[in-house]
């Protein structure tokens, strides 16, 4: 087995499941390494422990309750205290890719003065090393990396890099971690939760999306993109512009800042297609693009792309759609 | 209350961008202009500052070379002045040697909050702002889309992946604001006149005391081993609708048995 050790940070979703990402990549993991372990917080660690192990932890190392902290500092601080109290540091961290799983790493990286690599897609072996898939330039290009110093190299990776598959694990063994005096640096602390409402299948769990970007015009005009949707058993998505423009909620965002979705049929109406936006969407086995910029670079990646006003593509094919009843 | 802000100086993100074939770094030659993400932080500190009823907003930048112009941007719309870490050892810097950087500079002038974008437009890792929070020992709040600070409490709506967190923090402290978060003005000709006048406080790493060897490509730990095209799309069709687009769409969801 090439590497040693691999330990997954395991954030949880708001209803305290392990985010599918978790999964996937404890599943990478035991590709990579002889030891898988995870890192959980918050009370529903117990909980999780024996999903966890399905998946390949052997152990679930748990820093305990964060009393509404931020993640970002007092996981950092248990891990890189383990880290320094172990004869046996992992090989690598692979974190997820989502708004605390940036925090986590980064924070990580400078307790452990280690250079830190975000964005991933990948993760490979070599010679014992780990190696670090990105892609740029909006996926036109691939990279490997490698990190030149000693570990534990820090990754953080995106969310469907990888198929979760179960490997038959038993329940991970839950150990307490021992949670250093975090100081100023946890001051923020969260004293209120929104959840915000949506219609539908989850975005990034659906097989069919319909997302909609500044080319509708004005917020109103989304009601189109929620109609078709509805009609299509899809997902309703979003570029940041109009999310930024506060028109839809942010979960509705799809894109390097927001979600990654692989779905059978993307639809992108009045999106042009900023990199942002199609780094989280050209993983669709098809797409199908309505802009009225015949240059726009949504249509680099159309299956089917129509050039065209939204205004009035999308309300005919609404009514065709109905009238096949 | 005094705000620092990070701005970084990009290549325009409208030109396609290039990697050095030897370093593999991302090219960064040719006009700088400010990252346009970066200009919500400028207006939130500028907001804050006035609402505050004085203070300074100070622009915290690193370049390889001494570009200036995109801080000038920035200036024009209003920050009172800047500092540019400026060292051809600079090259290749990570995210990490770039908060030690920051940091550094940072700690210049006196602050109560510093503020960053939440990504570059270039480089997009995304961990710039947290590692230098936790090198200035400061709480961090993330992708803020409202930021106000009543009787010395820093009170932002953190957006998360199910909608938004409500989160307080004491200060001094660090967030990173979306594009959400404020509209930036447009510079006046006023301040754009005034903007050539402002300081711009120039330093290089030993200024800072930093070592040259923990930055730039040699301290960043990593090296890009390979390169790959990713494999295109296969090109699809492209059609101009006369107004029986639909239809095609239509077929291509019968085909794929969607309706």
């Amino acid at each position: 087995m090439p590497l040693s050790t691999i330990w997954v940070v395991a954030e949880v979703s708001p209803e305290g499941k392990p985010l599918p990402v978790v999964l996937e990549l404890l599943t990478k993991a035991r590709e990579l390494a002889g030891t898988v372990e995870a890192i959980a917080w918050g009370d529903t660690t117990a909980a999780i422990a024996p999903t966890l192990g399905a998946y390949g932890a052997s152990k679930v190392h748990d820093v305990g309750d964060i009393a509404g902290a931020l993640p970002g500092v007092p996981v950092a601080a248990a891990i890189a205290e383990a880290v320094k109290a172990t004869t046996t540091a992992p090989d690598a961290i692979l974190i997820p890719h989502t708004y605390d799983g940036r925090d986590i790493a980064a924070r990580l990286s400078v307790k452990l003065d280690k250079p830190v690599l975000t964005n991933v897609t990948d993760l490979g072996e070599d010679g014992g090393k780990l190696v670090v898939g990105t892609a740029i330039f909006g996926g036109s290009l691939l990279l490997d990396t490698v990190f030149t110093g000693a570990g534990p190299n820090i990754v953080v990776v995106k969310p469907k890099s990888f198929a979760p598959e179960e490997g038959g694990g038993g329940a991970g063994a839950v150990e307490s971690m021992s949670t250093p005096d975090t100081g100023a640096a946890n001051g923020a602390k969260i004293v209120n939760r929104h959840v915000e409402e949506r219609s539908g299948p989850k975005l990034d769990e659906a097989d069919v999306v319909v997302s909609g970007g500044r080319g509708l015009g004005e917020a109103g005009k989304y009601e189109m993109i929620e109609d078709l949707a509805k009609l299509l058993k899809a997902a309703p998505g979003a570029s940041r512009a109009i999310v930024d423009a506060g028109w839809v909620p942010y979960s509705y965002q799809v894109g390097q800042t927001g979600k990654t979705v692989k779905p059978n049929l993307y639809i992108a109406a009045g999106i042009s297609g900023a990199t942002q936006h199609l780094v989280g969407m050209k993983g669709a086995k098809n797409i199908i693009a309505i802009n009225k910029d015949k240059e726009a670079p949504i249509f680099s990646v159309a299956d089917l792309g129509v050039v065209g006003d939204v205004h009035k593509v999308i309300p005919k094919l609404i009514e065709a759609i109905k009238a096949r009843g | 209350m005094n705000v620092a802000v990070c701005v970084k100086q990009i290549p325009d993100p409208a030109n396609p961008g290039k990697l050095d074939p030897e370093t593999k770094t991302l090219v960064r030659e040719g006009k700088l202009i400010m990252d346009d993400s970066d200009s919500y932080g400028v207006e939130m500190a500028l907001q804050l500052v006035d609402k505050a009823g004085g203070g300074e907003v100070t622009l915290v930048s690193m370049a390889p070379n001494d570009e200036t112009s995109g801080l000038r941007n920035a200036l024009a719309m209003g920050a009172h002045k800047g500092v540019l870490v400026s060292d051809p050892a600079l090259k290749g810097t990570d995210a990490l040697g770039t908060a030690k950087v920051l940091a550094a500079a940072v700690k210049r002038n006196e602050f109560d909050l510093v503020l960053c974008a939440t990504e570059s437009t270039d480089g997009y890792t995304g961990t710039m702002p947290v590692q230098l929070a936790e090198l200035l020992d400061l709480p961090a709040v993330t992708f803020a889309k409202h930021v106000e600070i009543a009787d010395g409490t820093l009170k932002v709506q953190r957006q998360t992946e199910a909608g938004y967190d409500e989160v307080e923090s004491p200060l001094p402290a660090l967030v990173t604001v979306t594009a959400g978060v404020v509209e930036p003005r447009y510079p006046s000709f006023k301040g754009i006149m005034a903007a050539k006048s402002k300081p711009v406080d120039t330093v290089t790493l030993s200024d800072l005391g930093i070592d040259a060897a923990s930055v730039g490509q040699q301290g960043s730990g990593q090296e890009i081993t390979t390169v790959n095209q990713a494999e295109a799309r296969k090109a699809g069709e492209i059609i101009e609708d006369e107004g029986e687009a639909y239809e095609q769409i239509v077929a291509f969801l019968e085909k794929l048995k969607i309706i």
